[in-house]
């Protein structure tokens, strides 16, 4: 038994037991410092082991997340790191997952749980929106879960069924549940703490398309951002970003769609034409306020999504827009999203997935003549 | 039998069994491991549905299977929380008749599981109980008007879960028992010795999480007790519809735990059972499972006719068997319950009643903020929006209501 695993309350601001405090201060020095190139996959994995540094009620599981590190390598490192009490393999149900998360977090622990491909979250459904989402409302928030469940979403890697789903819509509507899904490395890092931090139950999805995506960014620095917002109560929780300043149109897009919009836009300004593009980074809650700027400024909007557009979070945003910023809008806003068909095999997910033609298709649409 | 050969391979995951932590559980008993995780060749039962004591060779018990009987005391206790849990559970189902309850899963019949779910359990323990374990929960010791906020329609759970160490009574089949598994799982982490009974019917074990449950529990050699009350019916399903094995007990040894079956309707038997079995889980023994071989005597819940799926003459069968009944012969017999002791524990089933008509017989103001209130523990703005949208909503009827008033 480890006696330095203590409950979440006891551990919050109680930064840690000794050995977790030399490993994380063995991964800071083991770091260059300065900007550095950082893939997605590393800055998640940063996070990770700060986190589980920071709070030892922090527990990593899921499936082949221990010796192999996860089939991506996010948790490479952490039971090496942390123990085997801390980061560990269970029996493949990812239901069993789910639940026995949501037993730890009512127990005092703050559970970060992967479940290996979109697809394969689906047998854990019923505890996710039964219980994960519902139980604090259900105990009149006397019971808080603070967990997180990361899902690799999302295509583009030429996957096979049932590893491409963008699942993010079923949990956006379901109420009691976050849902965040960063578009950049340092986004990696920054969201995937603040979720860990979170006592709500954030659903984290992480587009697996961008997993070995690199940017420069310095890991100690954005740790010591983390620590000085968490001191400071600061959270980025539902704010969304101008990842691309622009004049004439606006793309909404988030998770593995923001570069695909980056590049619409790129490809644009060489048209002469200036794209906003805002990376609505947590789903939940959704940054009405930085959206509706931005098209009102505009007038002219295209929301991109991989998922199916029908009944989708991309529906949603452009019901949102609608409402708000009616007055103010030039065209009606289209929508650039996967076709309503089940994801396509390898050969055929270019002609699903949005791409910069496309959506440069859509803005074209925009009813500029008038 | 010794464990497979096939599991000896090294295991360094400190989080799972060590391997040899069940062959050390079962030295204790001098028993095979697999005699240790099949149920006895018969259903424990101590005390004949007549209320008489059996003969120790007559209990089901066998080598390794052998239950002492419990205290006085603690039985004396257990036949109070019987009269009080019966007494309960009519008490509510005359209320959902009047129109003052939306709905009540009586355990009428089951109550001797119930009350020894509760009382097998220490004060650091955890039980995670179903829709119809409304007495196991009070027996707990949660005010009773809390437990039936439930069914009451203004709340969907009124007692705080950590305060008594009892999760929200849960109405998806088995989830429930995933939750017993992680509140096991992080004590055991801290290294506490807490243990978590996790309740569920017949018709459950059908369902997945129930497998999962288990085996995530035996996986990481968890102290979870699994109590299966087999009341014989999911609403109307028969328990031949779920499941062939020879007994659900026997599906411990599946997911190498240990597997016991006792007669649901003796609380003496059951008691007997759960202490041993809590005992061991404490002393890390790993999870186990208990059958309770019982009967739900009224229907489903009052919105189910039990005539169309079953005969009265099966109900009727159990009537004789019943647990409340049984347990006062035995101690009258005994010379352990007197006309004073019956006088004292009716007057305390009927203050408990009444506690529950004055309780939910109160009109409850609901308050319509509530709605957002508990969503998450930080709002976000969208329900920031919809609560100022619903409170506008509200004084704009209430201006209309007071200017028609005004009018008259």
């Amino acid at each position: 038994m480890s006696p330095t695993i203590t409950t979440s309350s006891e551990a919050n601001g109680n930064v840690s037991a000794a050995t977790a405090r030399a490993a994380a201060s063995a991964a800071a020095s083991a770091e260059a410092a300065g900007p550095q190139p950082v893939t997605m996959a590393k800055a998640l994995n940063t996070a990770l082991a700060d986190a589980m540094s920071a709070d030892s009620s922090v527990l990593v599981f899921g499936e082949d997340v221990g010796m192999l590190g996860g089939v991506f390598r996010i948790t490479d490192g952490l039971t090496a790191t942390f123990g085997e009490q801390r980061c560990f393999d269970t029996p493949l149900a990812e239901s069993g997952i789910v639940g026995m998360a949501v037993g730890m977090a009512i127990n005092g622990m703050r559970p970060v749980i992967e479940m290996q491909f979109d697809a394969f979250a689906y047998p854990a459904f019923e505890q996710i929106v039964s219980h994960v989402a519902k139980m604090h409302n259900r105990t009149r928030g006397m019971v808080k879960l603070p967990m997180v469940i990361r899902i690799p979403y999302g295509g583009g890697i030429g996957g096979v069924e049932h590893h491409c789903d963008s699942s993010e819509s079923y949990y956006a509507h379901t109420a009691g549940l976050k849902v965040y899904t960063p578009a950049t490395v340092a986004d990696g890092y920054r969201m995937l703490r603040e979720a860990i931090d979170s006592d709500d139950p954030v659903v984290f999805m992480e587009p697996k398309k961008m997993y070995w995506t690199k940017d420069s960014v310095d890991l100690g620095e954005l740790r010591r951002l983390h620590e000085e917002g968490t001191t400071a109560g600061r959270t980025s929780e539902g704010r969304a970003a101008v990842a691309r300043p622009g004049t004439d149109a606006t793309l909404i897009a988030y998770g593995p769609s923001v570069p695909t919009a980056l590049a619409a836009a790129e490809a644009a300004a060489l048209e002469g034409r200036s794209l906003e593009v805002i990376d609505v980074r947590t789903i939940v809650p959704f940054d009405d306020e930085t959206v509706c700027e931005s098209v009102r400024k505009t007038g002219r909007a295209v929301v991109i999504a991989e998922a199916h557009g029908f009944a989708s979070v991309s529906s949603e945003i452009v019901a949102r827009v609608q409402e708000r910023c009616f007055h103010y809008l030039a065209a009606p806003i289209r929508r650039v999203t996967g076709f309503d068909v089940p994801y396509p095999a390898p050969k055929l997910e270019k002609y699903y997935l949005p791409g910069v033609d496309r959506i440069l298709d859509a803005v074209d649409d925009l009813q500029w003549e008038n | 039998m010794t464990i497979s050969a096939d599991h000896t391979a090294p295991d360094t995951t400190s989080t799972a069994a060590p391997d040899n932590a069940l062959t050390e559980a079962v030295k204790k008993f001098g028993i095979t491991v697999e005699d240790y995780m099949l149920p006895a060749r018969h259903q424990i039962q101590m005390v004949d549905p007549d209320g008489r004591l059996k003969a120790g060779s007559e209990q089901g018990t066998q080598p390794g299977h052998e239950y002492p009987v419990p205290g006085d005391k603690e039985l004396l206790a257990a036949y109070e929380q019987l009269v009080v849990g019966r007494r309960v559970n009519d008490q509510n189902s005359a209320l959902v008749r009047q129109g003052r309850m939306a709905v009540y899963p009586s355990s009428h019949g089951q109550e001797a599981c119930q009350v020894a779910a509760a009382l097998c359990l220490s004060d650091g323990d955890w039980m995670f109980p179903t829709y119809r374990d409304a007495v196991a929960v009070m027996t707990r010791g949660v005010d009773p008007v809390q437990v039936m906020t439930i069914f009451r329609g203004d709340w969907h759970g009124g007692y705080d879960p950590l305060k008594y160490k009892v999760g929200i009574q849960c109405t998806p089949l088995t989830t429930q028992l995933l939750h017993a598994v992680g509140v096991a799982h992080a004590a055991k982490l801290r290294g506490e010795d807490t243990v978590v009974l996790a309740m569920c019917g017949d018709g459950a074990t059908s369902e997945g999480d129930f497998h999962e449950a288990l085996n995530f529990a035996a996986v990481f050699h968890l102290p979870v007790i699994f109590f299966v009350q087999n009341n014989k019916y999911a609403i109307s399903v028969p328990l031949a519809h779920q499941s062939v094995a020879p007994s659900l007990a026997h599906k411990a040894v599946g997911y190498g735990m240990a597997g016991e079956r006792v007669d649901g309707n003796d609380v003496v038997a059951l008691l007997a059972v759960l202490d041993r079995a809590v005992k061991l889980a404490r002393e890390g023994s790993g999870p186990l499972l208990v059958e309770a071989n019982t009967y739900r005597m009224q229907a489903h819940t009052n919105a189910d006719d039990d005539t169309r799926y079953r005969e009265s003459a099966e109900v009727a069968e159990w009537r004789a068997k019943d647990p409340v009944n049984r347990m006062r012969t035995y101690l009258a017999d005994r010379g352990l319950l007197d006309d004073d002791g019956e006088a004292r524990i009716a007057a305390h089933a009927e203050a408990v009643a009444t506690q529950l008509r004055e309780g939910l017989g109160e009109d409850v103001p609901v308050d319509p903020q509530e709605l957002f209130r508990h969503v998450f523990a930080v709002q976000t703005p969208q329900l920031k929006e919809q609560s100022a949208m619903l409170a506008d909503e509200l004084a704009r009827d209430a201006a209309a209501t007071d200017s028609k008033e005004a009018g008259k």
